[in-house]
């Protein structure tokens, strides 16, 4: 069955080959360190499965350093921009199907594979068939745009190391960022952080208890980079004790208005490395926290309106009793 | 409280600019130590989560095919279809955006999009492009950033605050499976009803700063 197992070793094809052009470039100043990197990173995701837990930190531990000391991206042969002119108006709108059909193969996939079954065959694990198809999707994409552009033989790699190398380190900060939160998680943060908010704060009317829940969801979803980990803890800690069941408010209403509140917080944090910190990445910007300080006025005021919108709405006798 | 450190350690090494990887990695050692787990059992740790977590390497299969295209001029073809609009400013092709972000979100269909496969081979392009032409001339390294920052922002925020609306998506059946375990049922229909209203104001808000960016960068032109 392909699940999550088949999918690392696909994922693991690009940092491979990247690694592997690395190692074949005598130019770059820090060709064993770009190669050691990548190709830690592609053993990862294809082995690590299979490789004892303790081993498998000591790799991320060894990217770490080598990412530490400096990867530095070394120049990589493309097209100058007369090339590309030319090429976009041979080719014009063409040139938009096979960036479209990545979203296109994979919403196919997913809806009409849904169940993982293809002719009555269970072939594919239920819960990873969307990322399956978006495996499909990047395959098909690749193929079309091979067709569409004829490039010379090593320019998929070398484009492919290009974009690599400018998101650098950032590619594996989710996984690392991922990995923090399971620390977090059993070293107990979470219930230290949840009673803190109980105790600094008297929850003696719904309004405050309503604010206190909305932000404490925003300011832990900053803390733990993802509002489905903050979720449990703060709904456990403040929403069902005291908003639902001490004051009676709704508990489809407070969920809701808690849980979107947590997205405000993931648009502020660092730790959502993969929404806020690798896009800065992918688009080269300088700053690094450049995409957080654009959101930041929307979390703000969307935290104010869900706080109001709860405040007015969840409780039978209004929030003024 | 002294496993609230890892906390501390990452709020002082992003602002000191350290490498995130460190900061990141010094922190759980730090946290979990303070829980009383050895740092051989947190090497583990991180070892199985970071490989648990490998999904999150799928996205970047798409980086071969944007390389080719780009390689292709993609970017240009992108810029070039914005710089014939004569009405397509840099805070209406990003509105534009986030209208189809959020309702094909709110739709379920939350795979089109992302940073990869839209915002930087085309949406970013696009916006930059619209400025370009009202500017006459190539956009100054500061806006240029700050408008790419708004092509990123726009992708996030369409996506958060649509796929709320959605009845069958994750952040739902978590609400359920949570409130579940208390005793407390809730229909997924009632929980996607009142995310509309944040996902409305998200789009008013956030739409709003959008037309303030074009006068922003009307006056600055």
């Amino acid at each position: 069955m392909i699940g999550l197992d088949a999918l690392g070793i696909a994922a693991a094809v690009l940092p491979g080959a990247v690694a592997a052009h690395h190692a074949l470039d005598r130019t770059a100043a820090t060709r064993w360190r770009n190669t050691g990197f990548w190709g830690v990173f592609a053993l990862l995701l294809a082995a690590g499965p299979w490789l004892p837990d303790l081993v498998n930190g000591g790799l991320v531990l060894v990217m770490v350093a080598l990412a530490t000391r400096g990867l530095r991206a070394a120049p990589v042969a493309s097209s100058d921009a007369a090339a590309q002119a030319v090429q976009a108006s041979r080719l014009g709108a063409w040139l938009f199907v096979p960036a479209l059909a990545i979203p296109a193969v994979t919403l196919v996939g997913t809806l009409s594979v849904a169940n993982g079954r293809i002719a009555g065959l269970a072939l594919i694990d239920p819960k990873q068939v969307t990322l399956v198809a978006l495996t499909l999707g990047a395959i098909v994409a690749l193929g079309l745009a091979l067709r569409l552009t004829r490039p010379p033989r090593g320019a998929p790699v070398a484009e492919a190391r290009r974009l690599v190398d400018s998101i650098g380190w950032a590619m594996v900060l989710p996984q690392m960022l991922a990995a923090l939160g399971g620390v977090f998680a059993l070293s107990g943060v979470g219930k230290v952080v949840a009673d803190g908010v109980v105790n600094m704060v008297a929850l003696d009317t719904p309004l405050v208890a309503t604010i206190a829940y909305c932000v404490g969801m925003a300011v832990f979803t900053m803390i733990m980079g993802n509002a489905f980990a903050a979720f449990p803890i703060m709904t456990g800690g403040i929403g069902l004790p005291i908003v639902i069941r001490h004051f009676g408010g709704d508990p489809a209403i407070v969920a809701a208005l808690g849980m979107v509140s947590g997205f405000c917080g993931t648009l502020m944090t660092p730790m959502a490395a993969n929404y806020n910190i690798v896009p800065a990445a992918i688009l080269e910007l300088r700053d690094r926290f450049g995409v957080i300080r654009v959101q930041w006025p929307t979390a703000i005021l969307l935290l104010i309106f869900n706080i109001a919108v709860l405040a007015s709405c969840a409780f039978p006798g209004g929030w003024g009793r | 409280m002294l496993v609230l450190s890892g906390i501390a350690i990452i709020i002082v090494g992003f602002a000191l600019g350290l490498n995130p990887l460190l900061v990141v990695t010094v922190a759980a050692l730090a946290s979990a130590a303070a829980a009383g787990h050895g740092p051989v059992e947190v090497v583990a740790m991180i070892g199985r989560a970071f490989v648990d977590a490998r999904y999150l390497a799928i996205p970047y299969l798409a980086l071969p095919t944007i390389g080719l295209l780009e390689r292709a001029g993609l970017r240009v073809k992108a810029r070039a279809i914005v710089g014939g609009l004569r009405r397509a400013t840099t805070g209406r092709v990003l509105l534009g955006y986030l209208a189809l972000r959020q309702v094909t979100a709110a739709l379920g269909l939350i795979s089109l999009g992302g940073h990869v496969q839209m915002v930087r081979p085309i949406v970013a392009p696009m916006a930059e492009a619209a400025e370009e032409r009202d500017e006459r001339g190539a956009l100054d390294p500061e806006t240029r950033d700050q408008i790419r920052a708004h092509a990123a922002a726009v992708d996030n925020i369409g996506v958060f605050f649509g796929e709320d609306v959605f009845i069958a998506i994750g952040s739902i059946l978590l609400i359920r499976a949570i409130l579940a375990q208390e005793g407390v049922s809730v229909t997924p229909l009632d929980v996607a009803l009142w995310a509309i209203p944040t996902a409305i104001a998200a789009f008013l808000i956030h739409g709003g700063r959008l037309l303030l960016l074009d006068r922003r960068l009307k006056r600055r032109a």
